[in-house]
């Protein structure tokens, strides 16, 4: 199949050295949410779509077998679990659910709960958008035989 | 307000131009019958309006619109439109006529609320005046946070934000429940293909 149907090697080539700036950005975006436009949701689409491309170019299998389907569910299972986790920490500490001003009981004033609360929250959302985006993916490419060229 | 004489117009003919491409792509993908050609013309579409959003400074529903409407979108309804046939059936003319006159009312009765919307970037609208200017002033002091967006996304409506990822983690169960997780019928698929080929 790879020397008589190749002509995707433009595609190849290209979006070899594209996928990990893709996922760079992500990160970006979502470490770089307090400051700028951007955060956890779109930072979980963006790598997302940093593994949708990797299986669109280089064949579904090869992408189940770098992000394997049983890890991206449990991604997003986890990422539920660590935003209403940081609720439950604040109810534990004495405050209302998800107050992260009660998270590390400082003193009135302090901004350091919020900080930590918001990072980890955004972190949860990450989890979740990716790994059910990516979960969503897997179930519609997964039953379909590969695409071929007559198709397009 | 601006700097340099002119500036409102450009900026007028840039919403101009932007919302003529999206007049036209709507239109186009009305008339359209190839689903792949609409997919992607609806991708373009996610993309013009994502590009509208920044010229009405409202970059991180821009951010959002251009990764989840032309991004991750596209590419679940390539997937989706897999699954099915790749044109649509052609309708006959007269059950196209009822549509067109809803939206023609509905377009018509939208245009006439629109004349009472204050204008745009108005300081004493009503979403810029109560909860807003709130948000504003007390983000620095009780959050500490630069970007006013991700204060009142995650902290102030962090239950909102709890929901919406709910929300996204459902439609993923939904989906797996109908489709299934994708990894048993792709592995039956490339065991038929191994057969076949040795």
């Amino acid at each position: 199949m790879a020397s008589k149907t190749d002509h995707h090697v433009i595609l190849r080539v290209v979006a070899k050295p594209l996928i990990p700036i893709i996922a760079l950005f992500a990160l970006y975006v979502q470490f770089h949410g307090d400051y700028s436009p951007g955060g956890g949701f779109q930072a979980g689409v963006i790598i997302a779509v940093a593994i949708i491309l990797y299986s669109l170019i280089f064949g579904i299998a090869p992408a189940m077998r770098a992000v394997p389907p049983a890890f991206a569910r449990g991604l997003a299972g986890v990422g539920f679990l660590l935003f209403a986790g940081v609720g439950v920490w604040a109810l534990m500490m004495g405050g209302n659910f998800l107050d992260y001003d009660a998270l590390l009981n400082e003193p009135p004033g302090g901004h350091k709960g919020q900080h930590y609360g918001i990072l980890v929250v955004e972190l949860g959302v990450l989890f979740a958008v990716a790994g059910a985006m990516v979960s969503i993916f897997y179930a519609f490419a997964g039953r379909v035989t590969e695409i071929k060229d007559e198709d397009w | 307000m601006t700097g340099y004489e002119g500036a409102d117009l450009a900026i007028a003919l840039i919403n101009v131009t932007l919302l003529g491409l999206l007049f036209v792509s709507a239109v186009a993908i009305a008339r359209m019958r190839s689903l792949f050609a609409i997919v992607i013309l609806s991708g373009i579409y996610s993309l013009i309006s994502a590009t509208w959003f920044v010229a009405l400074d409202a970059v991180d529903v821009a951010f959002t619109e251009a990764s989840v409407g032309a991004g991750i979108s596209t590419a679940l309804m390539l997937g989706a439109m897999l699954l099915t046939s790749r044109t649509a059936k052609a309708e006959p003319d007269v059950s196209r006529i009822v549509p067109l006159l809803v939206v023609i009312a509905t377009g018509a009765m939208l245009v006439y609320a629109s004349i009472d919307l204050p204008a745009f970037g108005d300081p004493d609208s009503p979403a810029n005046s109560y909860v807003g200017t709130d948000y504003n002033e007390r983000t620095p002091k009780e959050i500490g946070v630069p970007n006013v967006v991700t204060a009142v996304l995650a902290s102030y409506r962090g239950f909102d934000t709890l929901g919406e990822t709910g929300v996204v983690f459902t439609a993923a169960l939904a989906v797996i429940l109908l489709l299934g997780f994708g990894e048993r019928s792709l592995s039956a698929t490339i065991g038929r293909k191994k057969d076949g080929k040795g």
